[in-house]
């Protein structure tokens, strides 16, 4: 099988059914509790600063454990497979000093994932997921110089292309993720917009943000319709939402996005909020009860989890949903949609 | 949605943030004073500006270093980031440093084929990839676009271009086809903007989806330096472009003058121009504007002298007039001198206060600017808040009020909006509201007085069963024993039932009726002094008793026997109409706002606001004219915004059944029966007495209903306004919705008469007819004096399915919920005609409540208002 012919199989499932995208990488690479040790491997044992920490190097130094976790998220049931390549980017791998392996940290990190993708008996799909940075372009660190930004557009853009072009050979969809600073996402987009011009290929892209906390609002500020409506231009094979809320917390603004979208809608929202130790509670029946009620309601197309969410959480929700319609794609009246950090419509 | 040039919605894009239009702005940019700099956008988007443009292009300046620092700066600003942001500039490298630096999805201003098709489509591609959308200038490798022709042929061939070759979205195409100077004294420039408006329509009608733009103070570049006339152009050629298509423009958001308002003379002569309608129209404007030199506008007129007096006048200033501006500066200037934060309050704030208090007892301020007066006492309230508390944590002291009222709408209302009013009214005199909301039961009212430890209660209602549910208040404070004083108000409410039903029932404590909102400071504040309380309640107490007594003394009004009534009855034998075009249910929806809003009756909307007059005229009122103007355009403003975002959703369902008159009752063949109540009046003309039956056939006719709504939207915007602590514009939400609503049932009304029942397929009224009900037929709602039984809802309600279908709902008390919501029932018989049932007789409501199978206590329950007689004097008697 062939992207396309993976691509097809998927959109054909995806007319009848809620697909599955995996639970978290991050939290799971955590229960192996690697050492500092084995985080270098014997390649970077004399590297200068600890790399603790440093999750997308285990694709480099541990690529049997990342593979293990997609084999565990796929016998969970999922159709989607996320790569472990959330801060492969030159800018996210400054904090390690590592930022010349950054192309090469995303390139294993897909070989991982598909891998144990193509030893699946039914077709899964690959995703290969661009996080956000660690720094935001709307955004000043500096109270006193909100003009100031510690990047520029053309650095984040570039960091991407660089990302991506890495990842593109092994993968079946780019995945932005976890933005929230919708520029950094506008930034991805034109990156993955100016690979496809330069290489005439067609990866389709998949788009979610993150709705920050109870205010509703991305941390730049944005609704999620606003959002919407910034990265709508991409022509997205799905948007939604992840990370940073429960289901109960993101449901209004999923809700938001899949009245008005009109492309397939994904969430993968975290097991609850995390305890004060940073751990996430919500038992898998607990997470797949809500996301019922989601499935019921006809909101989503694709359904999986972020933090805090196992294997067992994915075949909870890959349960809850058999036999429920997916969200019909709504073909919403043509009108310009502009955004600042609210949304505008002017009807035509 | 609507076809393309149909719309009204018009779009204000902010010009002050352009360096090549405001000498101001260019001066803090060229100074590097980025700090007021972004004031000027935050003030644009105040004044009601739904986009702003930014340009930056001047010669000394680098372009693309003042549009990223600025763009960076304006984004950390959540009040003015929330807009879209229109990237300006005839630079390309301008524009991309721009999409760079904005999160949201913004416009580019603008791309042409001024350089040819490669360099245009190359730029437009890049748009795409940024997420933007374009303005696309009507010019070409040969020039600008002047006449109408070379402006079509010049957007067309873009419009081609851009969707056919590289799939550019085109309801992101905004076309500019160039606002030139008109009035120059260049004969060739005399039709410049009758082009433009005709191009306007050609392109919107032949290019779907698109949009048209323009920088509108080009039109008037000749006057510069004439402030008015260059304003009266402007509006005129707004009120004569919008219609053919033009949906937004480059202008002075604060700076719109309403077309009716121009002095018709300069009005007329602008018009000449603009129109190009006569050769000499550009020396007649010019004669006539040397009168009109060296006047401001009105708002640049804007006295600026009394930011010189000392900082107590200056606070009363802002208070008068509403200015928020330098509010919390002033505020925190006092602050510092007071001895503490609670003085500033005391002292000058209320002192202000008191001064907008005079005015508005006098009769010289009116409700909306003591609504905006209650902003700016807000904001310096919000100011000093934190010093208070921090103060009254050091001293270990109680917040100290004025008094602290519990205010609420009664179980089975929902209306609120006079009693939003008078909580602002009161709170902005000092006074501790705790706002319970509508539709508030009497033991939640009474808990929170108790809890609080209030000092006095107010109810509000307006729908006649609230009425029932206040005595039901008075009684249970009665009963409980709390003894505070009960204030009554709301559009139903009067000091006769207040004296006749409420009182009574509640001897131990003060119940005052207060008829609107300028009057509740006084009787709040007399409530709180012991001895003005005795004072105030003695008065009332006589005046409540001869009211008592004039209303139990000499007969009641003679009454016609109802089977004499109906004898004289209207009883038509023809039926109404030929049948309607469907029977059963339909429902309407995705009606355009813009299209509404010609249907709105401005006059009831002034009235919610406490200000009595017709529409328009209301505007040139000697006494509230000023007011009412202020008003109407920050309701404009609104409006814009309204129409753009398409705030509200208004729905309509619409029925028709086959029925027939069968003695006072509808009989419908659904099985089901309308009751109506006939008029018993002894009349000394021929007039015959009337009930809604009258006017249908016994032997075969139909009757329609309807029920319409605005939606529940304008609950949640007013909401949010009131949450940021501006009750101004969350109080013009919700009277708008209420228009909106009834704007729906006149505009639904027609729909049935011309097409849907169809029996006045060629009637041509204007608003102004509709207004005065010229039509045939009527749309009587229960509740109202055709037929006063609120319960009659219900049927109507079932029989629309009108809660399944759009979501409005009946209370307890039938009301309708959301509140922006209209029902009733429609008659098509050419003599159907509006008539007031009046007060009946026992006979017609034991005849009633037989008919619905009530017990005649029930009955007199629901036609209390009604009643011709004493229903509990008769039982007293029977007992004895």
């Amino acid at each position: 099988m062939n992207r396309q012919d993976r691509i097809s199989a998927l959109e054909e499932e995806a007319k009848n059914r809620i697909l599955i995208l995996d639970g978290a990488m991050g939290t799971m690479l955590q229960k192996y509790d690697f050492s500092e040790e084995q985080f270098r491997g014997d390649r970077f044992s004399d590297w200068d600063s600890p790399v603790k920490g440093n999750n997308d190097l285990l694709n480099l130094t541990q690529p049997d454990a990342v593979t293990e976790v997609h084999e565990q998220f796929i016998a969970a049931g999922a159709d989607f497979i996320e790569t472990n390549t959330f801060s492969a980017t030159v800018i996210a791998q400054a904090d390690y000093n590592m930022e010349d392996l950054a192309p090469e940290i995303a390139e294993e990190g897909v070989k991982c994932a598909r891998k144990a993708a193509d030893k699946a008996d039914r077709p899964v799909a690959v995703l290969g997921a661009i996080g956000p940075t660690n720094k935001t372009l709307s955004l000043s660190p500096d109270v006193n110089n909100p003009g100031y930004r510690e990047v520029t557009f053309d650095d984040v853009r570039e960091a991407y292309l660089q990302q991506a072009r890495a990842m593109a050979p092994h993968i079946d969809f780019f995945l932005i993720e976890t933005i929230f600073d919708t520029l950094n996402a506008k930034a991805a987009i034109k990156a993955l917009l100016d690979l496809k011009a330069e290489t005439g290929e067609d990866i389709p892209i998949i788009i979610s943000g993150t709705i920050t906390d109870a205010s509703g609002r991305t941390l730049s500020g944005q609704t999620a319709e606003a959002f919407w409506h910034s990265v709508r231009h991409a022509e997205p094979w799905a948007v939604g939402l992840n990370c940073a809320l429960g289901a109960k917390l993101m449901r209004p603004h999923i809700n938001a996005i899949s009245k008005t979208a009109n492309t397939r809608v994904i969430s993968y929202p975290n097991a609850g909020l995390p305890n004060e130790f940073g751990e996430y509670d919500e038992t898998p029946e607990q997470t797949a009860e809500q996301l019922e009620e989601w499935a019921k309601s006809g909101l989503v197309n694709v359904l999986g989890g972020c933090c805090g969410t196992t294997p067992p959480h994915i075949e909870a929700i890959k349960q809850a949903t058999v036999g429920k319609t997916p969200r019909e794609i709504p073909q919403p009246e043509t009108a310009m949609r502009l955004s600042g950090l609210e949304p505008f419509l002017l009807a035509s | 949605m609507t076809e393309n040039n149909a719309s009204n919605v018009f779009i204000n894009i902010g010009e002050r943030t352009n360096v090549t239009g405001s000498a101001k702005f260019r001066n803090l940019i060229k100074a590097g004073d980025y700090d007021t700099a972004v004031d000027v956008a935050r003030q644009q988007v105040e004044n009601g500006a739904q986009i702003i443009d930014v340009n930056m292009d001047e010669g000394m300046l680098d372009g693309v270093d003042a549009m990223t620092t600025f763009l960076n700066l304006i984004a950390a600003e959540p009040d003015i980031a929330r807009v879209p942001i229109m990237i300006d500039s005839s630079k390309w490298e301008v524009i991309e440093a721009g999409l760079k630096c904005v999160q949201g999805k913004a416009i580019v201003n603008s791309i042409s084929l001024k350089e040819g098709e490669e360099q245009f489509l190359e730029q437009a591609e890049k748009v795409m990839a940024y997420g933007a959308a374009t303005v696309v200038m009507a010019f070409d490798e040969v020039g600008q676009a002047d006449t109408a022709d070379r402006k079509y042929e010049i957007c067309e061939r873009a419009y081609k271009l851009l969707t056919e070759k590289i799939g550019f979205p085109p309801e992101d195409i905004i076309f500019d086809a160039n606002i030139f100077a008109v009035a120059t004294g260049i004969e060739e420039h005399n039709n410049y903007a009758v082009d433009f408006i005709e191009a306007c329509e050609r392109i919107r009608k032949n290019l779907p989806h698109c949009h048209m733009s323009g920088g509108l103070s080009n039109v008037s570049f000749s006057f510069r330096g004439n402030e008015i006339v260059r304003r009266a152009m402007h509006s005129v050629f707004l009120y004569h472009a919008i219609p053919a298509g033009l949906d937004m423009a480059i202008v002075n958001a604060g700076q719109l003058d309403i077309y009716d308002n121009i002095d018709p003379e300069l009005r007329e002569a602008v018009e000449d121009v603009i129109l190009n309608r006569r050769d000499d129209a550009t020396e007649r404007l010019l004669d006539l504007a040397e009168q009109y030199r060296g006047q401001k506008g009105e708002v640049k007129k804007k006295d600026m002298s009394w930011r010189e007096q000392p900082v107590e006048k200056r606070l009363e200033h802002a208070l008068v007039h509403g200015i928020t501006e330098f509010v919390v500066e002033d505020t925190e200037e006092c602050r510092q001198r007071a001895e503490r934060p609670l003085h500033v309050i005391e002292g000058p704030l209320m002192d202000g206060m008191n001064v907008v208090g005079d005015l508005f007892g006098a009769g010289k301020m009116f409700l909306p600017q003591v609504v905006k007066s209650a902003r700016v006492m807000k904001a310096a309230v919000a100011h000093l808040t934190p010093f208070i508390e921090e103060e009254q944590k050091e001293l270990g002291l109680d917040k100290v009020s004025n008094g602290k009222v519990v205010l609420a709408t009664v179980k089975g209302d929902v209306h609120d909006i006079g009693k939003n009013i008078v909580s602002v009214v009161l709170s902005c005199n000092g006074y501790d509201i705790i706002d319970l909301g509508v539709m508030v039961p009497a033991e939640k009212i009474l808990e929170t007085a108790i809890e609080e430890n209030a000092d006095m209660i107010g109810l509000s209602g307006l729908i006649t069963p609230s009425l029932d549910e206040m005595v039901f208040v008075a009684a249970e404070m009665e009963r409980q024993n709390i003894h505070l004083p009960l204030l009554i108000g709301g559009a139903t409410t009067s000091p006769a039932h207040t004296a006749v039903k409420i009182d009574p029932v509640f001897p131990s404590s003060p119940v005052i009726h207060v008829t609107d909102a300028s009057r509740a400071v006084g009787v709040v504040s007399a409530m709180m002094n012991d001895e003005e309380r005795e004072t105030m309640w003695g008065t009332t107490k006589a005046r409540y008793d001869r009211i008592r007594e004039s209303r139990s003394g000499g007969p009641p009004t003679p009454r016609l026997p109802i089977g004499e009534a109906r004898e004289k009855g209207f009883k038509t034998e023809e039926a109404s109409a030929a049948a309607p075009s469907f029977t059963g249910v339909q429902t309407f929806e995705g009606i355009d706002l813009s299209e509404l809003r010609d249907y709105i009756d401005w006059t009831p909307y002034f009235a919610s606001w406490d200000l009595a007059g017709k529409f328009p005229n209301i505007l040139e009122d000697e006494k509230v004219g000023e007011a009412a103007s202020d008003l109407w355009r920050d309701t404009q403003t609104m409006l814009q915004r309204l129409l753009g975002e398409q705030w509200f959703s208004p729905k309509a369902v619409i029925g028709f059944w086959e029925a027939k008159r069968d003695g006072d009752d509808i009989k419908l063949s659904t099985g089901d029966t309308f009751y109506t109540l006939r008029q018993q009046m002894v009349k000394n003309n021929e007039k015959p007495n009337f009930a809604l039956a009258d006017f249908l056939s016994p032997h075969g006719d139909h009757i329609g209903a309807f029920c319409v709504t605005s939606g529940s939207e304008a609950d949640e915007i007013s909401k949010k306004f009131k949450e940021d602590g501006d009750d101004y514009s969350a109080i013009m939400v919700q009277a708008l919705a209420d228009r909106f609503a009834e704007a729906m049932a006149e505009y639904m009304h027609e729909k049935v008469r011309k097409e849907l029942w169809g029996y006045a397929a060629d009637e041509g009224l204007d608003n102004d007819e509709l207004i005065k009900e010229k039509y045939q037929g009527i749309r009587p709602a229960p509740g109202y004096p055709a037929q006063p039984d609120h319960t009659e809802k219900e049927l109507l309600f079932k029989l629309l399915e009108a809660e399944e279908r759009i979501g409005v709902s009946l209370t307890t008390s039938f009301a309708m919920s959301p509140a922006p919501s209209v029902s009733g029932l429609y008659f098509a018989h050419p003599d159907s005609a509006y008539f007031a049932v009046g007060r009946i007789e026992r006979d017609q409501v034991e005849d009633y409540a037989r008919r619905k199978g009530w017990e005649t206590r029930v009955a007199e329950r629901w036609l209390a208002p009604i009643l011709n007689y004493d229903p509990y004097a008769q039982a007293g008697d029977e007992a004895a």
